[in-house]
């Protein structure tokens, strides 16, 4: 993975210095709140519920275990002995108190982490496929591209303040495991004709009040021509984005306002001019990033055996393993959501676990998902039992990758200020219903995610079963959405009818799940069934 | 009284800035101000006369005045290029990479404050208007 | 009845006016009256509390209890790690909260 030359160290020692001072400024009055929340929030600092909560940035989800062990000491030493895992790859820490977060940037600073811009109307965390290197499918490594733009898009001078968030996943492979399609701007790696590397670029994509699906806005973009290109994206948006009002100021407000092919021709006619600027860095800084991410030492003619008489192990196996590009080795996926638990955390203590095991299973490697779990890219087969063991000793070997209680769910009101109700105790019950394993495996892939409030932090727009937690009247009301999906074959969730209190809509899932039983044709997952028999069937089935 | 701060060897420019529209009524203005939603490029033929270029920033969240620095410059505009209106200690540097040169800030800056904004990040990533190199140039050398 | 919650500032911790002070146990919150805007602004500005707004409560006998549900989380904690509670061991935090 990249490491930092001094110039990267500098600049991430000068923000946390640079921070230090804001917050020196914010506690002794010289500053106010009101010029103060910018700042925090373009170091990731929110003012939640309970307490300030910091997001750290984890680019494109790839962490070290040197850099998982500061987070477990984080977790001990700052916090409440735990973490979060996001949607955006990232960890959020529940408990910070102001006065610390400068000593905690100073901790995440000496492994190579920071938390730039993981809040703010600038450019966020990009994320990307939690498989890359590892995945059989992928054109090339897509990381290499994504801390390209990392570091193009830290304190851009021109971007830090623009009309609203700005969100960008990078794949590498037809299969979307990023949710690609979901983002202010989505790009696909892909080869043209001649063989040449270039990008798809999606623009306009997101959830929250008003989900939308990217539209194609380039068809191939040169690779030399990346960040040229992009700037010129931003700079349209950061001229032209609305600002009169905060729920339409997304670039996906503009694409769809203006049209996509309005869009793409006002990219164009900047990019024009932009391209001459000589922004575009020399392809040999692309090649100096790159090598970090060449493919590990992977031992050659090794076995694709697996003893796979132990009935627990053969199910975790046959569900959380991925198939590699090396033979004799495989993707393997922790879960971090054991039922009854709450989906994204994992204590100090696990984080320990997973970090020694990455250290000696997984080439010093792991990923964050963006559906909330762990991934060991590059495990021997031979090794995964040795892995589920110690997993299975620390509560992390849940066999439930993609099942029903593989569930994404945003913290909800349990600790977000922004929320209306709670999403984990739902999520806890969803798991619970559907426990034993051998129903969930019969349910088949299963993607049902939960948020706590229309900003849609959970995706509940892009899965299979979503569900929406709104205010009704002053409790809880939950909203189920049937038919989305968040991979390439991206589709928006429809709202079935009225909306349901906790136990309720555990019920119409049920009465859901029942129907897709009964109608099902061999082979269709919950979303393909959906997709050929309609909505008015499971609408009837939920509602009578 | 808004105390100004200029970072230019030549000497403050008398005429006061017009409104764009002004401006482009008139044949012999030599200064402007541009409000945050008008088109920056709307100048660019007439960069050879025009001494001071103002942009107005009427809340420091409004981020289009960076795009509109960043324009001017891109267009070869020399003269003075003013942030003016909500400008905070914590902006200043990022305007001066976009090519601003002068600040009329609502509220007193402090001077030494300013001076030690624009050092606090000794390296830059992008290439902008600020003529520094970017940190893949520096990593050729 | 309106009692005020805000945050304080160099720790985060959730706070309630108890009528000289801010204090972080919720059944010592007392009525604000109608200078409640006037009392947050002041303490704001002096910054002895930071972010505070003013809420519905209804008095019981165990101390005002915030109208909504969001403020009695606050109060007390996350309702999933009741081991992270306020009260950590007290068996009726679900029912107030909930």
């Amino acid at each position: 993975m990249y490491r930092y030359d001094q110039f990267d160290q500098s600049i991430v020692d000068a923000r946390v210095e640079d921070f230090r001072d804001q917050v020196a400024r914010r506690l002794s009055g010289a500053m106010s709140e009101d010029q103060f929340k910018p700042l925090r929030l373009m170091n990731g600092l929110y003012l939640q519920l309970h307490a300030y909560m910091l997001r750290i940035a984890v680019p494109y989800g790839t962490l070290n275990s040197r850099q998982v062990r500061m987070l477990a000491h984080i977790a001990r030493k700052y916090d409440r002995g735990y973490g979060h895992f996001t949607t955006r790859q990232n960890l959020q820490f529940n408990w910070i108190e102001l006065k610390d977060a400068p000593d905690i940037l100073a901790e995440l600073a000496t492994v190579e982490m920071h938390t730039i811009q993981t809040s703010g109307n600038c450019i966020r965390n990009t994320t990307s496929d939690q498989y890359a290197g590892a995945a059989a499918d992928e054109i090339t490594d897509p990381r290499p591209w994504a801390e390209l733009l990392r570091q193009w898009s830290s304190f851009h001078p021109e971007f830090t303040y623009l009309p609203r968030k700005f969100k960008v996943a990078i794949i590498a492979s037809d299969e979307d495991r990023a949710a690609m399609r979901l983002h202010d701007i989505g790009v696909q790696i892909v080869r043209n004709e001649a063989g040449a590397l270039g990008f798809k670029v999606f623009v306009g994509g997101g959830i929250g009040r008003t989900p939308m699906i990217a539209p194609l806005i380039r068809e191939f973009l040169p690779a030399e021509h990346f960040l040229s290109y992009l700037e010129a994206c931003l700079r349209v948006y950061n001229r032209y984005g609305r600002r009169d009002n905060i729920y339409k100021a997304r670039i996906k407000i503009l694409v769809h306002e203006i049209g996509a092919a309005e869009y793409a021709r006002q990219v164009e006619e900047e990019w024009a001019h932009v391209k001459t600027l000589g922004l575009d860095p020399p392809m040999s800084e692309f090649d100096r990033i790159a090598a970090y991410f060449t493919p590990p030492a992977w031992e050659e003619g090794l076995s694709d055996d697996i003893d796979l008489s132990d009935p627990e192990f053969k199910a975790w196996v046959d569900q959380n393993i991925v198939a590699h590009k090396q033979p004799g080795y495989a993707i393997a996926t922790i879960s971090l959501k054991p039922v009854g638990g709450i989906p994204g955390d994992a204590s100090a203590e696990q984080m320990e676990v997973m970090a020694s095991l990455a250290e000696r299973y997984s080439f010093d490697e792991l990923r964050v998902t963006h559906a909330q779990n762990i991934t060991l890219p590059h495990v021997k087969k031979a090794d995964l039992y040795a892995v589920w063991q110690a997993l299975k000793e620390a509560g992390l070997a849940t066999a439930n990758l993609d099942l029903i209680s593989d569930i994404i769910a945003c913290p909800g009101l349990d600790y977000c200020s922004l929320a209306n109700a709670r999403s984990i105790p739902l999520a806890q019950k969803i798991a619970e219903r559907f426990a034993p394993l051998d129903r969930q495996r019969d349910l088949g892939e299963l993607k049902l995610k939960i948020s706590g409030c229309i900003n849609a932090c959970g995706h509940h727009h892009a899965g299979h079963i979503g569900i929406l937690g709104v205010d009704r009247k002053g409790t809880e009301n939950y909203q189920l959405l049937l038919g989305g999906s968040g991979a390439e074959d991206a589709s928006l969730g429809r709202i079935t009818g009225p909306g349901f209190d906790e136990d309720g809509v555990v019920d119409a899932i049920e009465r859901t799940l029942d129907k897709y039983r009964a109608v099902r044709e061999p082979g269709e997952r919950f979303l393909d069934t959906y997709r050929r028999v309609g909505f008015e069937p499971f609408k009837e089935a939920i509602y009578g | 009284m808004v105390e100004a701060l200029r970072y230019r060897d030549d000497s403050e420019h008398e005429e006061p800035a017009v409104t764009l529209d002004a401006f482009l009524d008139q044949t012999n203005a030599t200064a402007v101000r541009l409000e945050s939603d008008e088109d920056a490029r709307a100048l660019i033929p007439y960069l050879d006369r025009l001494a001071l270029i103002e942009i107005a920033f009427p809340t420091f969240r409004d981020g289009r005045g960076y795009s509109a620095a960043s324009i001017l410059r891109e267009a070869g505009y020399r003269g003075e290029l003013r942030a003016a209106g909500d400008v905070l200690i914590d902006q200043v540097a990022h305007m001066r990479r976009c090519g601003f040169d002068a600040f009329a800030p609502d509220k007193p800056l402090d001077p030494a404050a300013v001076e030690r904004a624009f050092r606090r990040y000794p390296f830059s990533y992008q290439k902008a208007e600020d003529g520094r190199a970017p940190v893949w140039a520096l990593r050729r050398g | 009845m309106k009692i005020a919650t805000g945050n304080d500032l160099p720790t985060g911790d959730v706070v309630w006016w108890d009528g000289e002070g801010w204090t972080r146990h919720v059944e010592d919150a007392a009525e604000v009256g109608e200078n409640g805007a006037a009392l947050i602004a002041r303490e704001e500005a002096s910054r002895r509390v930071n972010a505070p707004y003013i809420i519905d409560a209804e008095m019981t006998e165990r101390g005002p209890r915030p109208a909504h549900i969001k403020d009695r989380i606050r109060a007390r904690g996350p309702t999933v790690r009741l081991d992270l509670n306020r009260v950590p061991i007290d068996p009726a935090t679900g029912s107030w909260v909930i």
